[in-house]
């Protein structure tokens, strides 16, 4: 579904990946962890198109898209819930999820996903009409991860679920991660500083240490891994 | 009576105005001189358009009007959004210090460009009569058609904006880039087709001002802008820059304040300084202004 090959993404003088190369199969859920300012954000940031490749290709369902601008690769099928939620504070919440929607015409279809939207997060539900700014942030993050799935992508990046969230709320969301992934066979690529939980629902891991790819492994192996426990899992 | 409804047109053109500078920074975050001087241009494409629609709509007639503005500000649509093409496209990624710059390099080019003989020539030319002279008698007041008009065509302009914003997908886009451009683009939204209709819509409101600015005033000139376009400029920063029910509230405050200001005997010269001191004074009060939410600035 998602290939990158040797990518190179930098900032000013900066290099931030030095070509990093991982690969997520269609229907799995594939999770990226490292340390703050590994490169994770970076890593989706340069799939998605808001950052230039200065070396290397994005491939989604098989075609270059390395100069794809973001608007156009969401025509094609990716959806990027970014870090920090980005969630159109002066917009209502249900104008949140219609923005999610912007480029679809099939009235009836978005009728559907705006439903499935609410069945799996009710609290947007009830609070449709609110600015979304004045949400929590449990509810934003909720609103933005609903408002990425209203594209009916193909493909979802998601920049770090967890952040800034109770934890039991985290298992909540973490939980329907899931389910989206089973209900829709969505493919996703997940960043998480919650290493434990988010090994615990993917297929597969990719360690990534400032700006290169350290290991990667079916999940289950890296969980038991000595040197991904000691650095990503808090010891134990 | 007549005061106030002098205030009302004089304010709704500065209303006009100055949602063109408000929908601008509210998509870019900078503030673009050279919208003033598309108020000029909509002058002379009004004063170039209207005689060759008289004899169509009749001399003198609200169907003159109505396709000369509609005219003007079609044209001036194309103006401003090329303008953004051309001018400030080029910039988007630069500091905002170097778009504000080139914004006032792109006004002194238009005002002094136009100048040229060859362009439109540096004298006054008297503005095509495009509404029947005679005054009407409205409530007890003697006013001049024009100043009837022009709170009107604002009105239905304004609710017809309001749509647009609030019910339209564009007007979603918009508000959405306004917000934010990256979370915007992360939605499918192609920013530049946002921000092209953003400058053809300021600058078709621009256009619709410029002619119902000159039916008012004497004649037009290369210059015509600057003023009301300062004015203007100063309504949407009063109102809260970015707000747009703070331009309409902030240009009737300033028209409406000129209008009284400039009624009084023996203060009548100071109209301009004591406008702009209660500007001042509004600003020491309310530093982002009328409806503006306190907020920092984004980098
Ligand atoms: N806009 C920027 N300008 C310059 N350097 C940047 C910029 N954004 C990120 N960097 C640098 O790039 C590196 C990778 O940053 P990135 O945001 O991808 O890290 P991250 O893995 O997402 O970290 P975190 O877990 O803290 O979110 C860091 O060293 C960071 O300082
Ligand atoms: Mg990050």
């Amino acid at each position: 579904m998602l290939e990158v090959r040797d990518l190179e993404v930098g900032y000013g003088a900066i290099t931030a990946l030095h070509g990093i190369s991982l690969k997520v199969e269609t229907g799995r859920i594939v999770t990226l962890i490292g340390a703050n300012g590994a490169g994770k954000t970076t890593t989706l940031r340069a799939i998605s198109g808001l950052l230039r490749a200065r070396r290397g290709q994005v491939l989604l369902e098989g075609l270059d898209v390395t100069r794809c601008a973001a608007h156009e690769l969401v025509a094609r099928g990716l959806a990027h819930s970014p870090e920090g939620r980005m969630v159109f504070a002066n917009l209502s919440v249900i104008e949140n999820l219609r923005m999610g929607a912007y480029l679809r015409r099939d009235a009836e279809g978005v009728k559907r996903d705006l439903e499935f939207v609410y069945g799996v997060f009710p609290r947007l539900q009830e609070r449709l009409w609110q600015q979304a700014g004045t949400l929590s942030g449990g509810e934003q993050q909720m609103l933005a991860i609903g408002r990425a799935l209203m594209s009916r992508p193909k493909c979802l990046l998601l920049d770090e679920p967890s952040l800034g969230i109770a934890p039991k709320l985290v298992q909540t969301i973490f939980q329907k991660i899931v389910e989206i992934n089973r209900q829709l066979g969505l493919t996703i690529l997940l960043v998480e500083q919650s290493a434990h939980m988010a090994l615990e629902i993917s297929h597969y891991g990719y360690v990534l240490e400032t700006g290169r790819i350290l290991l990667e492994d079916r999940a289950e192996v890296l969980r038991t891994n000595a040197r991904v426990r000691e650095a990503y899992l808090g010891g134990g | 009576m007549q005061q106030l409804v002098n205030g009302l047109a004089l304010g709704s053109i500065y209303a006009l105005i100055a949602l063109g500078y408000t929908m601008v920074y509210g998509v870019l975050r900078f503030i673009n001189f050279a919208h003033a001087d598309l108020l000029m241009l909509g002058a002379y494409a009004g004063y170039f358009v209207a005689p060759a629609l008289a004899p169509v709509f009749g001399e003198a007639s609200y169907g003159l009007l109505a396709a000369t503005v509609f005219l003007a500000a079609v044209a001036c649509a194309g103006v401003g959004a090329g303008i953004e093409y051309l001018a400030y496209r080029p910039l988007r990624n630069r500091p905002k210090l170097t778009v504000l710059i080139t914004a006032i390099g792109v006004s002194l080019l238009m005002e002094f460009g136009c100048q040229h003989p060859a362009v439109f020539g540096a004298k006054t030319r008297p503005f095509p009569q495009l509404l029947p002279a005679e005054q009407i008698h409205f409530l007890g007041a003697t006013v001049s058609r024009v100043d009837m008009v022009i709170p009107l065509v604002t009105c239905g302009l304004l609710m017809g904006l309001w749509w647009l914003v609030q019910r339209t997908r564009m007007g979603m886009a918009m508000r959405a880039v306004s917000f934010n451009q990256q979370a915007a683009a992360l939605m499918g939204v192609n920013n530049n087709r946002v921000i092209s209709f953003t400058f053809a819509l300021g600058s078709a409101l621009a256009a619709v001002a410029g002619v119902l600015y000159s039916v008012r005033a004497s004649g037009i000139d290369p210059l015509m802008g600057i003023r009301p376009g300062l004015i203007a400029f100063s309504a949407a920063v009063v109102g809260g820059i970015g707000d747009l029910a703070g331009a309409v509230l902030g240009g009737l405050l300033l028209g409406m304040l000129e209008t009284y200001v400039g009624g009084l005997p023996g203060v009548s010269n100071y109209r301009d300084a004591i406008s702009f001191g209660m500007l001042v004074v509004i600003l020491l009060v309310r530093p982002s202004g009328l409806l503006g939410r306190a907020q920092v600035e984004k980098v």
